[in-house]
């Protein structure tokens, strides 16, 4: 359209918009834009093609719509698909409801029995030390390969190999077996004669430390990787603008880089946790007696054998649905700065819902428009 | 205001601190990425309270030698002295000893920069972004900010942009006009003897180019000495005391504006003014 044109479009037609539904003689439909009042379905253009500015008042076009009721866009499939998504649960829960092999009974029996909860409370425990020391030990391998020091960038990449190829069964045999191979072994540093203290091997590896020492190096190449992932997602601009400002290293890292990078790194971290939570059950071979294993022994014990692992299929659901909802809080915390305006938390949400679905009587264009 | 003399080869003499707040003095400076120099041999001297501007094509190692200014950039070759202080380097007798990196960073919050596209903290407000560094960042000379001292400070900086209502804004809800003069103000917290620009309006639309320079016309009285990367030829007209041309990693010439702009004596500056200025009248 040439800058010169009329500012009155004759009766081309706006892009469809929300009134479209409505009867066409009310025809609302090009009031909605601010820019409305000049498009005047059926009577403009025969009326007055001439260039009738579109602000001239007292035109019959131009009268104000406040007191038309809106009338919303109806989205007929959507509830048809709703309708059959619905159904298909609803079956599922009736079959899951009334099957007797489920024998909810059972699981009902044990769902909060003491063995159950402590075997719940050791899974936790794992998760959470092998989780915490896995992301320490890999946000400090995420720096070694980021520096400029070849050797330590060769050793985190060696650690993040050795522990990414091999399976982590095999690493929870290797660590509980290690007295076999090596009689005493001692904490110090790597080829130095540096040493924090020395023991005998099967009295420190204890199936708990197998576990934890298994499942944290494991965790921690994996870790590695992620948290590498998300300093580099971070603008090299931001850490010269730090450097410009003399803000010192360690304080670029925490408070300007890793902020940013954080971003990057909790949806793959949760991931990651989530995975760990359920990861734990490997070390029912090294017979600790986490939740997986507990439920191993009972139906062993009880041959219920599908009740019990649904027993521990509910826990581990429970404990992912937690987990999920701290991921939604803290995603938004870091979010800060990252959008314009913070996504609403799900009870903003309803409440938002609620408010603007409320039955519709006496809504006006008006307050539409103030929406 | 200030003279420009651009062969003193001789190493920079201590000079009373009190007459000589943002004395810099760039000397025979080289730098090379790889195979490519990009720096040829600079030398530049700008007066304490002087305003340089450097103007010159893309790709003619402006950036970099601003960036050398608060050694951001190592040079390879010659030095950079402020106020007679070697960046970057302590001379031990007949030695120049690298300096520590903390030593580096006090430097480097004696100068201040602001880059062409902002490089504000997305995460922290106008406020905290004003405040980080002279809370955190080493001195020379001086102790760190209290939180209060900084907060006091920031939001009287803020205001002197123009921007002390939005100091609660996160920068993606600033304009790039605002956003760039919270760099400014950020730059200017730590209450530097020399501010670096790097094209400071080249990333903004035209309509906020304005409120950006005008900033920058408010520092140039106050007596900081400024070194401006720009392609305002009217602002560098009316702000600079000098103006230096740089190509291909060399000053082609430097002078008064009047001098390079109306005057210039190479035709490599010649022919830059007239692509660069001419088609800005045409219009
Ligand atoms: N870190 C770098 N590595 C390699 N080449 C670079 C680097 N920085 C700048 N250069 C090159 O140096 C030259 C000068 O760049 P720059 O100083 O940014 O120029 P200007 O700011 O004048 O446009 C360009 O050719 C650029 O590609
Ligand atoms: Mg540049």
């Amino acid at each position: 359209m040439s800058s010169t044109a009329t500012p009155v479009a004759q009766s081309a037609p706006e892009p469809a918009s929300a009134g479209i539904e409505s009867a066409p003689d009310t025809a609302p439909a090009g009031t909605a834009g601010p820019a409305g009042p000049a498009v005047d379905g059926g009577t403009a253009g025969a009326e007055t093609a001439s260039a009738e500015t579109a602000g001239s008042a007292g035109r019959k076009a131009a009268t104000d719509y406040e007191d038309y009721r809106l009338v919303p866009a109806r989205h007929p499939w959507r509830w048809v698909g709703t309708a059959v998504v619905a159904l298909g649960v609803a079956g599922i829960a009736w079959s899951l409801a009334t099957n007797p092999r489920w024998e909810w009974g059972v699981v009902a029996q044990w769902f909060t029995a003491q063995s159950i909860v402590n075997g719940l409370l050791e899974t936790l425990k794992l998760t959470a030390i092998s989780g915490a020391l896995g992301f320490i030990l890999g946000f400090i391998l995420a720096l070694m390969r980021l520096s400029a020091s070849p050797l330590l960038v060769s050793v985190s990449w060696t650690f993040s190999w050795i522990f990414r190829s091999t399976p982590l069964l095999v690493q929870m045999l290797l660590w509980y077996n290690l007295g076999y191979l090596y009689e005493k072994i001692s904490l110090g540093l790597p080829f130095t004669d540096v040493r924090f203290f020395e023991a005998q091997t099967t009295t420190l590896i204890s199936q708990f430390a197998a576990a934890v020492l298994g499942l944290t190096l494991n965790q921690a190449a994996y870790s590695a990787e992620i948290i590498r992932g998300g300093i580099l997602s971070v603008d090299q601009g931001q850490l010269e603008a730090a450097t410009a400002l003399g803000i010192p290293a360690w304080r670029r890292s925490t408070r300007i880089v890793l902020p940013q990078a954080m971003r990057a790194i909790l949806p793959t971290a949760f991931n990651e946790v989530i995975g760990l939570v359920k990861g734990t059950s490997i070390v029912y071979v090294l017979a600790y007696s986490e939740l997986f294993y507990t439920v191993q022994v009972i139906y062993n014990r009880t041959q219920q054998v599908l009740p019990l692992l649904l027993v521990a299929t509910l826990w581990y659901v429970v404990i992912t649905s937690v987990l999920s909802v701290f991921q939604y809080y803290i995603e938004r915390h870091y979010s800060k700065g990252a959008v314009r305006t913070l996504p609403l938390t799900p009870l903003q949400k309803a409440r938002k819902f609620l408010s603007t679905h409320a039955p519709a009587t006496g809504k006006t264009t008006q307050e539409r428009g103030t929406r | 205001m200030s003279t420009v003399a651009s062969s003193t080869p001789t190493a920079p003499a201590a000079r009373d601190a009190e007459t000589t707040r943002g004395l810099v003095e760039i000397t025979k400076v080289r730098k090379s990425f790889g195979v490519t120099e990009v720096l040829k041999g600079i030398t530049l001297t700008v007066e304490p309270g002087g305003v340089a501007v450097i103007v010159g094509p893309s790709g003619s190692g402006k950036s970099t030698l601003l960036r050398t200014i608060n050694h951001l950039e190592k040079v390879d070759a010659g030095f950079i002295a402020i106020d007679g202080t070697l960046v970057g380097y302590e001379v031990r007798g007949r030695r120049l000893h690298e300096l520590p990196e903390k030593e580096i960073l006090k430097q480097r919050t004696e100068i201040g920069m602001v880059f062409q596209n902002f490089n504000l903290f997305p995460h922290l407000t106008a406020l905290e972004n004003v405040t980080e560094a002279p809370v955190v960042a080493p001195r020379a000379g001086k102790p760190r900010s209290s939180r209060a001292e900084a907060r006091a400070r920031g939001l009287e900086l803020l205001d002197r942009v123009g921007l002390k209502d939005r100091a609660g804004a996160y920068p993606r809800q600033l304009s790039g006009g605002q956003q760039q003069r919270v760099a400014i103000a950020r730059a200017l917290a730590l209450d530097p003897k020399i501010l670096l620009f790097d094209e400071p309006t080249s990333a903004l639309d035209p309509e906020l180019v304005n409120e950006v320079l005008d900033v920058i016309r408010g520092l140039a009285k106050s007596g900081t000495t400024l070194i401006i990367v720009t392609h305002e030829m009217g602002f560098a007209r009316d702000v600079a005391d000098t103006v230096v041309f740089m190509d291909q990693g060399q000053i082609v010439e430097q002078g008064t504006p009047q001098e390079i702009f109306t005057n210039p004596r190479e035709e490599r500056t010649r022919s830059f003014f007239s692509k660069v200025i001419e088609p800005a009248f045409n219009i």
